[in-house]
């Protein structure tokens, strides 16, 4: 790493890997929990939220994984005890290698060799879709009708969802013409729209189409309202979640809004720019990723970390504002109306790039 | 591609299992799935068996008495005032409401009547419990459909008038207030004034549920044209109060029925909606529970001075008789048979409440639905557990 | 609003009269009995046998779509009284005649259900004898459909059967329940076990309280 001026072992370097890899992943996820679950919903409910554990409530978090790592594992009798155990694994690592793709700055990217991970976002979206063989095999698993119905839902729904998710892209990609998610960041902050400078090229600009479906097809990936059918907690209780209970639940928990950051995450890099800002402001090229300066290396996560919360700001406002729809409007609005359109939007994006 | 005669056969067979799947009652073909009495839908321990094909009911038969209480066997072991106390407790969201119907009656047997100013108060406590309940539905309905923060609106409002009837009746969920002759207090000092508030304040519930809900794409894809129950079924049900007043009846027992209550002393209007569906029942309670804000605060202008008591001897004997006597409560039609033998105490007191009418038509209108719309349907409905069981 | 004025409550007696006259005329003497209550209800009693058709007609003859309730009176006086009898005296001397109320009767059930009209807001109660062999009336579900889940309670409270009820299976009881309640000879098991506190004091007197006025000054002169 030449990041500091210290050449660092292999095996420093593999420590800073893991501990950055779990900073990443456990730190949005509990900012989002803190911040978004706990005090927004609350203040939106006229309600106060935790007020107890720590300043403001700020340690609830703490208090709530502790609380339920030591509960007693409970798996039901008629349940299939591997595929219950791993399933919120594999729900789990989905989420952590997500993270993986998503460059915090020049140089903080976690690379797959010397050219770094060159298809990011072909492998985001691949891995992704990791998540919905965990949610089955814990709806399946639980030997419960609930969760059953929940997993089977959540099934139909996680896969109609990601086709618009995966068009959505494309049309970013053609824009970029690239696959690197760092070769996107750099295309945007160095670009310029209807020869305006100073505000680069972000793609929520010129793909505005995409990044609403996107950010629709986030909201159902998460299953989160109005598309948590699988986990409507006014009928299936917790939907394929029901019989998880104790360090199992944490999870599911922490993989639910780990994920959440991680789209997010995606999501301000594909269109927001990502780390970066734009280069005219600080007169870097866009030819060599060298000429960006070393601070970005500290400031740029920050800002990525500024832009993920912004999303994920609307992420939870939706949530907790819609109701839910039932299945088959949901597979309808998915099938009918998102997939057309981001067809459309992949069209009309090509037609102009060759155009202009 | 395939051949067209290897489609015809695909066609063929995909037909025949089809057919097999939903003629033959078989239990491994389709799934029973128990929904309660444990379950945050169902308002209190109500089981609903349904047989399920896939996502759609086959058949769906509600399973109540998981509350009962025996209420007809207790009344006839209490006198007349120990009656009250128990009814209360049969719909305790709008409580003031259960109490009425059953001291008219025994108001109707005496031939006694309470003098004005009880009348307009009784009406008034009225229409607050009626306020009250339908401010809980219309957040609670929300809640079954997935909006998680309007029932916490509901709840707060809710509290303000609660605290109205608190302050009249000292108690906030069970009154137990009315008395044969009138009421058991007068109003407090500066009641009058704090009602005018609050009753501004639940016009501007009733504006921002509608702009919350009503106006929602999702929840209007959710409520229309789910369990639509005609007219002419409903009516054979004995369905009441809004339901049946969404399904385009127009008749209400405050405007239809005389009785010695303040109703026709204000200017009110009755809501009804041509639809049948479960978003009709909803918009048909939002707009009744505003008309109430206004009839409240029209009796309160012209509410009547004088004692709130008619002169009833101290150990109240009813003469014998038998009276009927059943008013528009929140939940729909409540009413009580009264039998009396001179005693101290009823005979025989035949409690008529709304849920279980309401609640009766389930088996007829969740055949063929989604698992989904029959949580929307039943909260659409609005029942009470104290309600259906007594 | 006190009393109906007296031209209003003619209007509404010759309403109700004319409700009376009409069942007459289409049941004949199948209407054995009837009371009217000006500007209050109508009561109207029917032969057993005509129960059913007495439905029918005021369903299609009377206007009346609208079904109430349908349930049962036990005329019988509660041999237990108010549950309130002192358990160490002998049970008091209880009338136990069988008196009906408005319409008269002659067994000791009797049907009791209610109809209105959802365009005229007038209402019918009608009440029919049901003989104890065999208990068993007509049900109105042919009439109205409503009347399943009515029945269901009145037959699991009085154990009257309904002929041509499809499904005839305890509403509220569990299942293998013993006995039907609301019968005035099924006493009411909170009051038996315990009687309504306040007349009598069931626990015994311990022995060192006795009321023994020769041991009392000792005790005290002991303490």
């Amino acid at each position: 790493m030449s990041m500091l001026s210290v050449t660092v072992p292999y095996w420093g370097q593999s420590i800073f890997r893991v501990v950055g890899v779990l900073l990443a992943v456990l730190l949005p996820a509990g900012t989002f929990v803190y911040v978004y679950l706990f005090k927004m919903v609350s203040f939106m409910q006229s309600r106060l939220g935790p007020m107890e554990a720590g300043p403001y409530g700020s340690m609830q978090l703490l208090a709530e994984v502790g609380k339920f790592l030591q509960k007693e594992d409970i798996i039901p009798e008629r349940a299939d005890r591997r595929i219950f155990a791993m399933a919120p694994i594999i729900v789990m690592v989905s989420t952590f290698v997500l993270f993986i793709v998503v460059p915090f700055g020049p140089d903080a990217v976690f690379h797959g060799g010397p050219q770094g991970i060159t298809a990011g976002v072909f492998l985001a979206l691949a891995l992704s879709s990791i998540s919905v063989l965990g949610i089955l095999m814990a709806g399946w698993a639980s030997s419960n009708k609930y969760s059953l119905m929940g997993g089977l839902r959540a099934a139909g729904q996680l896969i109609a969802y990601e086709l618009p998710m995966v068009l959505s892209v494309l049309g970013v990609v053609i824009q970029a013409e690239t696959l690197d998610m760092q070769g996107i960041v750099v295309k945007q902050n160095s670009g310029s729209i209807f020869g305006i400078d100073w505000l680069g090229n972000p793609y929520i600009l010129t793909q505005f189409v995409a990044f609403v479906i996107f950010m629709i097809a986030v909201q159902a990936e998460l299953t989160q309202n109005p598309f948590d059918m699988p986990v409507a907690e006014s009928e299936l209780v917790a939907g394929y979640m029901t019989e998880y209970s104790g360090f199992r639940f944490l999870t599911f928990f922490i993989a639910e809004f780990a994920t959440a950051g991680a789209f997010c995450a995606i999501a301000s890099t594909l269109f927001l720019g990502g780390w970066g800002l734009p280069y005219s402001w600080f007169g870097w090229s866009a030819d060599s990723i060298g000429s960006v300066g070393n601070w970005m290396n500290v400031v740029g996560p920050l800002i990525l970390f500024g832009k993920m919360m912004a999303l994920g700001f609307v992420i939870f406002w939706v949530r907790f504002t819609y109701p839910r729809f039932r299945e088959d409007q949901l597979q309808k609005f998915a099938w009918k109306v998102l997939i057309p359109l981001s067809l459309a939007n992949i069209a009309v994006t090509a037609i102009l790039k060759v155009v202009f | 591609m395939t051949l067209m005669s290897d489609r015809n056969q695909l066609a063929y067979i995909a037909a025949q299992a089809a057919d097999s799947r939903v003629n033959v009652e078989i239990e491994t073909e389709g799934m029973t799935l128990n929904i309660g009495p444990q379950h945050p839908a169902t308002h209190g321990t109500l089981r609903i068996v349904a047989r399920l094909d896939g996502e759609q009911v086959v058949w769906a038969e509600p399973v109540c008495g998981y509350m009962h209480r025996g209420y007809e066997k207790l009344t006839e072991v209490r006198s007349f005032p120990q009656v009250t106390t128990l009814i209360n407790r049969i719909d305790w969201l709008g409580s003031f409401a259960n109490e009425v119907p059953f001291i008219l009656a025994a108001e109707q047997l005496m031939e006694v009547e309470a003098p004005p100013r009880a009348q307009y108060i009784r009406t008034i406590l009225f229409e607050l419990s009626r306020i009250s309940n339908i401010a809980l539905f219309l957040g609670d309905m929300a809640a079954q459909l997935g909006a998680v923060t309007p029932v916490f609106y509901a709840f707060r409002d809710r509290e303000y008038v609660l605290n109205l009837i608190e302050g009249a009746t000292g108690g906030r969920f069970h009154p137990n207030f009315d008395r044969i002759g009138g009421l058991k207090d007068d109003l407090p000092a500066g009641w009058i004034d704090e009602t005018k508030a609050v009753m501004k304040k639940m016009r501007n519930f009733c504006d921002e549920m509608e702009t919350l809900l009503v106006g929602n794409e999702i929840f209007q894809h959710r409520t229309r044209g789910i369990g639509i129950i005609p007219a002419a079924v409903a009516l054979q049900y004995g369905l009441s109060g809004a339901n049946l007043r969404a399904s385009g009846v127009d008749w209400d027992l405050r405007r239809d029925q005389p009785s010695p209550m303040a109703w026709n002393k204000a200017d009110w209007k009755v809501w009804t909606h041509p639809d049948g569906d479960s978003f009709a029942r909803y918009w048909v309670r939002l707009q009744e529970t505003r008309e109430s804000t206004r009839i409240v605060d029209q009796l309160l202008d012209s509410l009547p001075a004088g004692s709130v008591m008619a002169k009833v001897p101290r150990i109240i004997k009813v003469p014998e008789g038998e009276a009927w006597v059943s008013t528009e409560n929140p939940l729909g039609e409540m009413g009580y048979y009264v039998v009396s033998k001179g005693d101290t105490g009823p005979f025989r007191v035949k409690i008529r409440s709304a849920s279980f009418n309401n609640v009766s038509i389930s088996s007829w209108v969740l055949r063929g639905v989604y698992v989904p719309d029959v949580i929307t349907i039943l909260s659409s409905l609005y029942f009470i557990l104290g309600d259906i069981d007594r | 609003m006190t009393q109906l004025s007296s031209t209003a409550e003619t209007a509404t007696d010759s309403a109700r009269e004319a409700l009376v006259a009409r069942l007459t005329e289409v049941l004949g003497d199948a209407v054995v009995g009837s009371y009217i209550k000006p500007g209050l209800d109508v009561w109207v009693r029917v032969r057993t046998d005509a129960w059913r058709a007495a439905g029918h007609a005021v369903r299609s003859h009377l206007g009346m779509d609208y079904f109430d309730f349908l349930s049962m009176i036990d005329w019988l006086p509660s041999p237990f009284g108010k549950g309130e009898d002192d358990p160490t005296e002998p049970p008091p001397e209880r009338s136990t005649e069988v008196v009906q109320g408005y319409t008269g009767g002659d067994t000791r059930f009797q049907m009791l259900a209610r109809v209105m009209s959802s365009s005229s807001h007038l209402g019918i109660t009608l009440k029919a004898d049901v003989p104890d062999e065999p208990f068993a009336v007509d049900s109105w579900i042919p009439v109205y459909a409503g009347a399943n889940w009515h029945e269901r309670e009145a037959h699991e409270m009085f154990g009257v059967s309904f002929v041509d009820h499809p499904d005839l299976r305890n509403l509220y009881l569990p299942t293998g329940f013993e006995g039907h309640p609301l019968r005035k000879d099924f006493p009411l098991l909170a009051r038996m076990v315990k009687p309504w506190p306040g007349i009598v004091d069931v626990e015994p007197i311990p022995a060192e309280f006795d009321q023994d006025a020769a041991e009392e000054p000792a005790e005290e002169a002991s303490t």
